[in-house]
């Protein structure tokens, strides 16, 4: 017998969900008016009477305070009422809560086989639109179905049975155009250099390889696992580069060579020494085209995998806290202008930023940095990046599989989810992508995860394991093809525990189902750790042994499915060879208007997605929880400020702390790759100095975003941009120690494709000795003095202004090294001597928006002259003063009495003193910023609160 | 139960819990010797709960609020631990939820407790969203051991589901009457309120913290652990020459218990 439990909000009680939806329809622009009554629910099946459900709905299933219930058989007898859509998750999609209400009815003695929770929504509205309400708005047809009226099932039956049998793919008989066809039906994303080199090992092996074995190889080979083409030969400027990310970005790291570093570009995150007891560790992983599919479970299962990179490095880590960024095209985007297939950017950001709310809310890791860059390139194709940081004690950074070594799974069951993840991600988006790719969107669950922690930390400590690695991209087939890469693997998948039946060898296999580890497990220490799982109620799996034979050995139910040789699947990949150029967009002067008053600019900018209050997305994270953050991404007066970089406690009762920042800028990459690298380089150090991180304990990681580098202008463009990383990195002595690419960023449409603009993210953590020398951004007193150090030059190409006024052109900004650091270091030694009260970065919006950030963050104005900026002579031209965006520059806010101290400490740098802080205490008269132009007269001039209004009104969703 | 110096505190971890390790630093700081178990290892030897003089159930999504925040380990806590978590309270043992753990004692019935009829709940915030925030509390001291402080607090919340309810709102004023309200949320001015975002979830009365009628059980939906230290605080940067090394406002709730104990 089949039930649907129907809760909803009880008379009298808001219904938010109802409510939230009738808006974001209002919002996608269907018409409407729409009034949606949404309710939750539960399809519950088993041997159970209507009084059963009653008794479970009372017991636990609703909470009788404020909601009401109904029950109804299904199928329903009554009429079907065609204003009402139901919508559950898809077979096989994960649902968590069906799950726990399953387990919990059971342990409560009701005879349940079978939950699912189901979403209904009564609907008035023009019943013509209803279908694109349900697709826009109501469901996502990846990951779920709908039904209009009545019910369409009778039962919840999950999968069906699996009857084994043995495929081959005949690759010997092929000739290219079937090779690549196999390719390309099989959603291999292999190119034909590789489809031949796998048909001529096989043919050497007189046998035709088994659909497992082309599928490990397709996994293991992908772009999203082996980064073929940065690790590749590259032809470019007449030269050949081998290897593009050794020669750069590895190479600066390894020339450094800095004593603190623990484990670079090896571990599935950089591991950095952080006190003589503990290291750190760091990593940002991407997740763009699933979560242009499905932005929720996207973003969701993005952070959910890069806190397992944290969770696997070395002997396991602590994850202490995440970052995440988002590109994104302009929310306001009006409706009629979205291609067909692509989601509304507003509902792609706020699915995004919901499910990493929902998952780092969930492990209990605060969120405490990211960023927004919002570009109309972005529309069919996202950026999601997320990371995390994590804490472990010192000698826990390197592991090695022993043979004999048994192959442990913990943690979630392996369902049909995720499949194809990796090479997917390693593919072009298209209208089709959708319902092609449905299966490789994985949907999480965080308290799985949060169990799998709590048990790896403590095998750790007590030693109970060899080596960990997290199942991501690939599943089981690179998981287990990784740790064994070195010896050999014999592996039993039957053993696997499956979420429900009916799954071939391969789908286990390759499956990306979340939350599963891979431990390296030593016989004698399997006691104790299967009595720490079962304490912790986390399932753990023997699914075969590492073993000194070379080779990758995969059975089913005894039957061979695979049988690869180690150095094949590691080493005999074709080398990708592409070729790079570049040609610099042609020099287009900017037109500088001659309007003096420069206020309607500031606020314009102050509007823009870029730099607006991101408050809404930060406190729907918890940033708090650990009791770690000391410096909040939120800061000032009322606790909205934009903070530079947040810091934490890695280790409680020490007051040693960690900047945690990043620096992205697409805008500059499209006139100058080189320059745009070294500025969000730039950026990121910036950010940490500015709190108080010592610069000379800056590590850094690299997320490339490009488009299809097989257009050589493309790779052109990432061959520069990487070039700047070295060069960045070796001046200012900041290693970069893990990093990440993710290529063919495209869209299709109607015959063309869109590539997204190069995106480089930078992200790092610089430690600061003392956090309780930290500055925040906010103006603190009256009478303070604010001085700007560095240099401004005229370098309006690509920034902030030159965007609003639709303006391509001019000097992209340029990074001065030499300069850079000598900057950084008087800055850093200023904070640590307590000669600074506040300090700020400048970034997009230049010297105008920082300014006012640090006014309104602190409640109190400012009279600034742009008099004394210190500025080389082409760029003495006040509009250039105010928003160029020169890199490595900070203002400062000085008590009158260190003026002195601090001018000694400056000497010869390029600095100068702009004015004060206002006079009127916080919340008093209103506060205004005033400043003056070269020529003494008024060029800004606003209240604080019309500056805050323009700032927040943006995302003041 | 006899009272020693370092009274004994249990704080009690569910699959989900994650605020486990800096509320037992919280109680370590105040002078406790905090244990952090496994419900199911308590499950197993209920009777070792005599052995503590404090249980604490910390914050977390435990079980993923599957089924509604605190709703499952509030189940498995009234089924199989309901006689030892009474005789534990009736021998004098103070309990504290806090978040999610004020969530579970409210969803198993043991706030607000006693004479009061009918369920309480804590509902959805009315802003509809998980939030993080700092805000203010007024204090009711007297009442509760956990609240012993009569000069306003600050704290951080973060929660989707705090708004604290009753099925008959009578059941609130009577609370209320009866001084278990005992920490309420509170404008610039020190006054209770329903303003957002000064109330950030819309409870009733502007209820924080809860207590029964002895004030031994304690929930409260702010987060005490996460200001133990001045640094905590969200301003801390803009007070120029206060010691950085001072301790959090948070402190006093767990300092409160131990105190009651000595």
């Amino acid at each position: 017998m089949l039930w649907h439990l129907e809760i909803y909000p009880a008379p009298g009680y808001p219904d938010l969900v109802g409510k939230r939806l009738s808006v974001e329809a209002a919002e996608s622009g269907i018409p409407g008016p729409w009034t949606i009554a949404a309710s939750r629910g539960f399809l519950v099946e088993g041997t159970l009477r209507q009084e059963d459900i009653d008794r479970a709905a009372r017991q636990v299933l609703a909470d009788l305070v404020v909601e009401s219930f109904q029950i109804r058989p299904v199928p329903s007898t009554a009429v079907a009422d065609r204003s009402v859509v139901h919508v559950l998750p898809r077979p096989g999609v994960t649902d968590p809560e069906a799950e726990s209400a399953h387990a919990l009815l059971r342990e409560l003695g009701f005879a349940v086989e079978g939950v699912r929770t189901i979403r209904s929504y009564r609907i008035d509205g023009p019943a013509e639109q209803l279908p694109r309400l349900i697709k826009r708005v109501l469901a996502n047809e990846a990951v779920e179905q709908s039904a209009l009226g009545s019910l369409p099932l009778d039962h919840l039956g999950q999968g069906r049975h699996y009857e084994f049998r043995l495929l081959t793919v005949p690759l010997r008989a092929m000739d290219d155009e079937a090779l690549l066809e196999v390719s390309r039906s099989g959603q291999l994303s292999l190119n034909l250099a590789e489809m031949r080199t796998i048909q001529r090992h096989f043919a050497g092996l007189d046998r035709d390889p088994t659909d497992c074995e082309l599928e490990t190889l397709a996994q293991t080979w992908s772009e999203h696992c082996s980064h073929k083409t940065l690790k590749g030969k590259i032809e470019f400027q007449g030269r050949t580069i081998d290897n593009l990310l050794k020669q750069t970005i590895f190479a600066a790291t390894k020339e450094l060579g800095l004593d603190w570093l623990v484990s670079v570009f090896t571990d599935n995150a950089g591991v950095v020494r952080f006190d003589d007891e503990h290291d750190v560790c760091f990593k940002v992983e991407t997740h763009n085209h699933p979560s242009a599919i499905d932005p929720y479970g996207g973003s969701n299962t993005g952070i959910g995998g890069v806190i397992r990179d944290a969770m696997g490095t070395g002997l396991g880590s602590k994850p202490i806290c995440n970052t995440d960024v988002f590109c994104v095209a302009p929310a306001d985007l009006p409706a009629d202008r979205l291609p067909a297939g692509v989601l509304h950017p507003k509902r792609v950001l706020k699915g995004v930023v919901a499910g990493v709310r929902d998952y780092g809310n969930r492990m209990g890791i605060p969120t405490v940095n990211g960023a927004l860059a919002v570009d109309p390139g972005y529309l069919a194709n996202p950026l999601v990046f997320c990371g995390t940081v994590g804490v472990l004690p010192r000698g826990k950074a390197f592991k090695k599989v022993e043979p004999g070594d048994r192959i442990i799974a913990i943690g979630g069951r392996t369902g049909r989810d995720g499949i194809h993840g990796a090479t997917f991600s390693s593919a072009e988006l298209t209208g089709q992508s959708e319902s092609l790719s449905g299966g490789a969107v994985q949907i999480g669950n965080a308290i799985t995860e949060k169990m799998v922690l709590d048990v790896i930390l403590q095998a750790r400590d007590r030693g109970l394991f060899h080596a960990i690695t997290d199942c991501g991209a690939g599943g089981f087939s690179s998981a287990v093809g990784e740790m064994g890469a070195e010896l050999g693997a014999v592996v039993e998948l039957e053993r696997a525990p499956l979420k429900y039946q009916g799954l071939s060898y391969t789908e286990i296999w390759i499956s990306e189902a979340q939350e599963r580890m891979v431990l390296a497990v030593p016989p004698q220490s399997m006691p104790a750790l299967s009595a720490l799982c079962a304490a912790e109620q986390v399932e753990a799996t023997d699914l075969g042994e590492f073993v000194a034979t070379g080779r990758l050995m995969v059975r089913y139910h005894g039957q061979v499915v695979a049988d690869l040789a180690m150095e094949f699947l590691h080493q005999g990949q074709p080398p990708v060879v592409r070729q790079a150029s570049f040609t610099p967009p042609p020099q287009k002067a900017l037109e500088l208007p001659q309007r003096g008053d420069l206020t309607a600019d500031l606020l314009a900018l102050l509007g823009h997605w870029d730099v607006c209050s991101k408050e809404w997305i930060v406190r729907q994270y918890d940033h708090e929880v650990q009791g770690r953050t000391v410096i909040k991404p939120l800061v000032g007066w009322c606790d909205d400020g934009p903070g530079d970089a947040a810091v934490i406690l890695p280790v409680r009762g020490s007051y040693r702390g960690l900047a945690v920042a990043c620096g992205i800028n697409p805008r500059y990459g499209r006139l100058d790759p080189f320059a745009m690298a070294a500025c969000v380089i730039d950026e990121a150090v910036r950010n940490c100095v500015a709190v108080g991180a010592h610069p000379r304990r800056i590590a850094l990681l690299d997320n490339f975003c490009w488009g299809n580098t097989e257009r050589p202008e493309t790779l052109g463009s990432l061959v520069l941009a990487a070039q700047a990383c070295h060069d960045l990195a070796l001046a200012y002595k900041t290693p970069f120690i893990s990093g990440k690419d993710s290529l063919n960023n495209e869209y299709a449409h109607e015959g063309k494709s869109l590539a997204i603009p190069a995106t480089l993210l930078i992200s790092a953590i610089g430690q600061v000795p003392d956090v309780r020398g930290c500055v925040t951004m906010d103006f603190k007193e009256p009478g303070n003095l604010v001085v700007l150090v560095g240099s401004t030059r005229h370098e309006l190409g690509g920034s902030l202004w030159a965007a609003m006024q639709g303006q391509e052109g001019g000097n992209v900004p340029g990074v001065d090294p030499d300069l850079g650091q000598r900057v950084f270091r008087a800055v850093y030694l200023a904070i640590s001597r307590g000669l600074v009260r506040s300090c700020h970065d400048l970034s997009d919006g230049g010297l105008a928006v920082a300014l006012a950030e640090m006014a309104m963050a602190g409640g109190l104005g400012a009279a600034i002259s742009l008099r004394d900026v210190p500025c080389e002579d082409d760029a003495a031209h006040d509009l250039v003063l105010l928003f160029s965006e020169s890199p490595s520059r900070f203002l400062l806010e000085v008590p009158p009495q260190h003026h002195a101290a601090l001018a000694d400490l400056l000497g010869t740098l390029p600095w100068g003193r702009l004015g004060e802080v206002g006079s009127s205490p916080p919340g008093t008269a209103p506060a205004r910023l005033a400043v003056t132009g070269l020529a003494g007269s008024v060029v800004i001039e606003a209240q604080i609160g019309d500056l805050k209004e323009a700032w927040q009104q943006p995302l003041r969703w | 139960m006899s009272t020693i110096a370092t009274p004994r505190v249990i704080v009690l971890r569910a699959p989900g819990t994650n605020c486990d390790e800096e509320t037992a630093a919280g109680w370590e700081l105040a002078g406790a010797r905090a244990e952090t178990w496994h419900v199911g290892r308590l499950l197993e030897a209920p009777q070792a709960l005599a052995g503590f003089q404090i249980l604490t159930i910390p914050g977390g999504f435990s079980y993923g609020d599957d089924l509604g925040a605190g709703r499952i380990l509030a189940m498995r806590l009234g089924h199989a631990l309901g006689d030892a978590l009474r005789q534990f309270h009736d021998s004098g043992g103070l309990i504290a939820g806090i978040c999610n753990g004020f969530q579970v004692l409210v969803r198993c019935g043991l706030l607000p407790g006693g004479s009061f009829p009918g369920a309480a709940t804590l509902a959805h915030n009315d802003s509809g969203r998980f939030e993080a925030r700092w805000i203010r509390l007024l204090p009711r001291p007297g009442r509760s051991p956990f609240v012993a402080f009569a000069e306003p607090i600050e704290l951080p919340v973060a929660h989707g589901e705090g708004k604290f309810l009753t099925a008959d709102p009578r059941a609130s004023q009577a609370l209320d009457e009866a001084g278990q309200i005992v920490l309420k949320y509170a404008d610039e001015h020190d006054r209770p309120t329903m303003d957002y975002p000064a109330n950030p979830n819309g409870s009733l009365l502007a209820a924080a913290g809860v207590c029964d009628s002895s004030g031994r059980i304690f929930g409260l939906m702010p987060h005490p652990e996460r200001f133990v230290a001045a640094i905590h605080h969200p301003r801390w940067t803009r007070q120029d020459g206060k010691d950085t090394s001072e301790e959090g406002q948070g402190l006093r709730i767990f300092r409160g218990a131990v105190a009651a104990l000595a």
